[in-house]
Parts: structure tokens; C-alpha cells; sequence
């Protein structure tokens, strides 16, 4: 018989295929444990899947919005994120990756125009999809730790 | 090729084509450039001269061109007498500049500023050195100095010596040179050595590089010597850079190991790299190189601004 190793949720959001290990990078972009403090949020890590590892998050009764998944796409490329409603998959869809990234992440350089006070809109350059490569728009710098520079 | 209204804040702003048309401009514009000719191309054009930092060589040689092009020129050397005192924006700065002028040249102490300023400029903007970043006026007319002294940029040994790390002008020399298929030797000490992703570039556009980390080893095989300082304020412990200061001196000596027609370049200021004995040999390229700063933005304003084709 399978192990199960999570329940299954009625409603709510499963994203799955997420990169070993960036899972608790994921609820830092969904800001968990801060919101959600009333839904069940699961986190599995390292679970063997189809493709190799990977991690997984299930939160009840909240439904990801367009700008979430794009950030969790900077960290977790591959991952899919289903809407489950009534214990059905309602909606699924990968994470994809723009050619620009917009008003997402900060530049890493302190010295970069686009962190002082100016009015414009952090802008990053995809220079390389696997492994993820962007390049700030202004500085031109590869921003090395994405997760770090999430806004 | 149309340069008219074209921003240019890095090297990487321009084709191989376009770089040798500036080239082939500015020489013409070198007995205009001497005060010889006179040239007018640009009378009734304003250019605001922003230097948020300090600057010698490339404020004196903006300003030089714009006047010896007939045309007249605003602007500031140092920030402090303006309203960025006062907490004003560079966007809100450019956008008032930009009222009393037909272009911009500016050079400002944080990376990116002139990729935001040609955002919100109208008008023209040329980059002067944006921090750490990109200064494609001092890569062209280093180019224009190889050319000139040399003949051509792609038949040479080009070493860069120094600080390789940091250096603001060696990141986009490598890269021009590379768009011409040069030889490059990068001699620097283990810890300001070229920053791979530099290098990884230069080698995939077809460039031959090496490294040394001694000049004597290389030097007797060199065409040019391209010699920067390095800076104190990178090191955080005096004694790191008191280690590597002193390693690559230009001197007498070192010349007579040299071929014969070898140049010495530097963007200046030196300080300890080049012997001031150097200065009087006919291999010291190094003023030559900052006079060549004139004919070569006189060349990029006029283009920028449709004074010349």
C-alpha cells in the first residue's frame, strides 16, 4: 500500500514539482506562516517523484494569485500549481518565466541606481532559463540570490 | 547605421561596424580636435555637461569637444551646487537638464545611472563612467589609440595589467577587443584577476585569451601594454594591498625587454604603475591616448546630434 504522506485538501492550492529544497522559500513568498494562520498549510520536502526529487506545498482555502506564481517561478521553475476545488484539480498550469522580470526582485548591488530613491521599477534581463540567470536592467549585475531579492 | 538620437551608455550600445565608423570619424576630426581647423558643425547645440563625481580627462575632453565643435556647454563638475543637495531625483534632474540642452553627458558615482537617465531623457545621452559600470567614451578612444598607433586593432597582443577585477575600463576594452578577434593577455595578481563571466564572454566571441600573473614573462611578445592603477579603497587591509602595488612597474628596464614598437596606454591617473622616465620614450602612448578622448567624442556628439553621417 502507498504511504500517505499528505492528505489530500477540498479546497485550496497544491504546488507541486517545486525544487528540492526551495519549499520554505515558497512560503516565504506566500508570506506563511504570517497569512494563513486559520488553513492548513503542508510542506514535504525531498519526496521522490516521477523526475527525481522535489518538494511540495499544500495550502487549504486560499487560490495563488498571477503575481505569486511569478515570483515562485524565480525560485522553483518547474513547479505546477493546482487549484483544487471541492477535492478536484480545477485548474492547473506551470510557473513559466518572462524574458523580463518586473518589479519582482531587487537588484543585489547596493551600489545599483535602482536601489536608491528613484522612480523606477526594478527590471531584470533573462539571460538563461536552466539553471535561472537574470541580469538587472540598470547595473547589469547577475542577481546570484533571487530569493533574497524578492520584494 | 544611424546614430540620430541614440543613447550610449556601453560599448555593447554599438556593432563592430558602428565602432569603426566612429574611429573613421574621429579622425577626422583630429585637426579640429588640435585647434587647427576650425569646425563649426555643431554651432547654436548645447550640451549639459553632469558630473555627479569627479573627473579630469573625461569632463575637460566632453567639454573640449563640444566647444571645438562650435557648440556651447552647461553643466556642473560636482553635485554639491545643485538640488540634489536638496534630495532631487537623477530622473527628476535629467528631465530638468534636459530643458536647456540637445545632449547629455553625465557621469555619476552608482552603476545603472546612465541606463536610467536615457530612460527618461529626451534628448541624447552619453555615459561618462557610471560607477563600476560602463564608460564607452574611454573603450572608443582606446580603440582609436590602438588603431592609430598600431595600424589596425585586431593584429596585436593586447595585455591589460593590473587591477583586471574591478577595473571599470578594462571590462569593456576586453569586450571591444574581442569584437575584433584580438590576442589578450590578462596579467594581473590571482586576487584582481578578470572576472569569469568576462572572460567567458570575450572567449565566446572568438577572442585568444591567456593569463599571466608576472609581465616580465610576456613582455619581450607584447604590442601593447594597457596598465591600470590599482586602487587602494578595494583593498579593506592596507597590507593585501601593499603586496600588489608595487608588482608591475612600467619602467626602463622593462621597456628595453619589449619589442621595439610596443605602446604603453593607461587611462590615467597613474600613480606608481608607470615610471615617469617612461614619459619622454616614444612607446608612452598615454597622453597621446587622453588628447585622442577629444577627436573621438567630438565624432560621437556630431553623430549623435546629425552634425556628420
Amino acid at each position: 500500500m502507498k504511504e500517505l504522506k499528505v492528505q489530500p485538501i477540498k479546497n485550496g492550492t497544491v504546488i507541486d514539482h517545486i525544487t528540492p529544497g526551495a519549499a520554505l522559500k515558497v512560503l516565504k513568498i506566500l508570506d506563511i506562516p504570517e497569512q494563513e494562520r486559520d488553513s492548513i498549510v503542508s510542506v514535504v520536502m525531498h519526496v521522490e517523484g516521477k523526475t527525481g526529487k522535489k518538494d511540495i506545498v499544500k495550502i487549504e482555502n486560499r487560490e495563488l494569485r498571477a503575481e505569486e506564481v511569478d515570483k515562485i517561478a524565480l525560485i522553483a521553475p518547474d513547479a505546477t500549481i493546482n487549484i483544487i476545488r471541492n477535492y478536484e484539480v480545477a485548474e492547473k498550469h506551470r510557473v513559466s518565466i518572462p524574458d523580463e522580470i518586473v518589479g519582482i526582485v531587487t537588484c543585489g548591488n547596493p551600489n545599483c541606481i535602482s536601489n536608491a530613491r528613484e522612480p523606477v521599477t526594478p527590471r531584470f534581463v533573462v539571460k538563461q532559463r536552466k539553471p535561472l540567470r537574470i541580469q538587472c536592467a540598470y547595473c547589469e549585475r547577475e542577481l546570484k540570490d533571487i530569493s533574497a531579492g524578492l520584494l | 547605421m544611424t546614430f540620430v538620437g541614440r543613447d550610449i551608455v556601453s560599448i555593447k550600445d554599438l556593432s563592430k561596424e558602428e565602432i569603426l565608423h566612429v574611429l573613421d570619424r574621429a579622425e577626422d576630426m583630429v585637426p579640429a580636435a588640435r585647434g587647427t581647423e576650425q569646425n563649426t558643425l555643431m554651432q547654436g547645440k548645447i550640451m549639459a555637461s553632469l558630473f555627479f563625481e569627479p573627473s579630469t580627462r573625461t569632463r575637460l575632453s566632453f567639454e573640449t569637444a563640444m566647444k571645438r565643435l562650435g557648440g556651447g556647454v552647461v553643466g556642473f563638475a560636482q553635485p554639491d551646487a545643485t538640488s540634489l543637495k536638496k534630495g532631487e531625483t537623477l530622473a527628476d534632474t535629467i528631465r530638468t537638464a534636459e530643458q536647456y540642452c540637445d545632449i547629455i553627458a553625465m557621469r555619476h558615482p552608482q552603476e545603472g545611472s546612465a541606463r536610467l537617465a536615457a530612460e527618461f531623457a529626451q534628448v541624447p545621452v552619453i555615459n561618462g563612467g557610471d560607477g563600476a559600470g560602463h564608460h564607452p567614451t574611454q573603450c572608443l578612444l582606446d580603440l582609436f589609440t590602438i588603431r592609430k598607433e598600431k595600424g589596425s586593432i585586431s593584429d596585436n597582443r593586447v595585455a591589460l595589467i593590473g587591477d583586471l577585477k574591478y577595473g571599470r575600463t578594462v571590462h569593456s576594452l576586453a569586450y571591444a577587443l574581442s569584437l575584433f578577434q584580438a590576442d589578450i593577455v590578462f596579467i594581473a595578481p590571482q586576487q584582481l584577476q578578470m572576472p569569469s563571466e568576462v572572460v567567458e564572454e570575450c572567449q565566446e566571441m572568438g577572442a585568444r585569451i591567456s593569463f599571466e600573473t608576472q609581465l616580465e614573462t610576456v613582455i619581450d611578445d607584447l604590442d601593447v601594454l594597457y596598465v591600470t592603477r590599482i586602487q587602494k579603497e578595494r583593498f579593506p587591509d592596507p597590507e593585501e594591498y601593499n603586496k600588489v602595488v608595487g608588482i608591475y612597474k612600467v619602467d626602463l628596464p622593462l621597456l628595453e625587454m619589449a619589442k621595439e614598437d610596443v605602446i604603453v596606454m593607461h587611462p590615467l591617473p597613474r600613480v606608481y604603475e608607470i615610471d615617469s622616465q617612461v614619459d619622454g620614450r616614444p612607446q608612452a602612448a598615454y597622453f597621446r591616448q587622453a588628447f585622442n578622448g577629444v577627436p573621438v567624442r567630438m565624432a560621437l556628439i556630431s553623430l549623435v546630434l546629425g552634425g556628420i553621417k
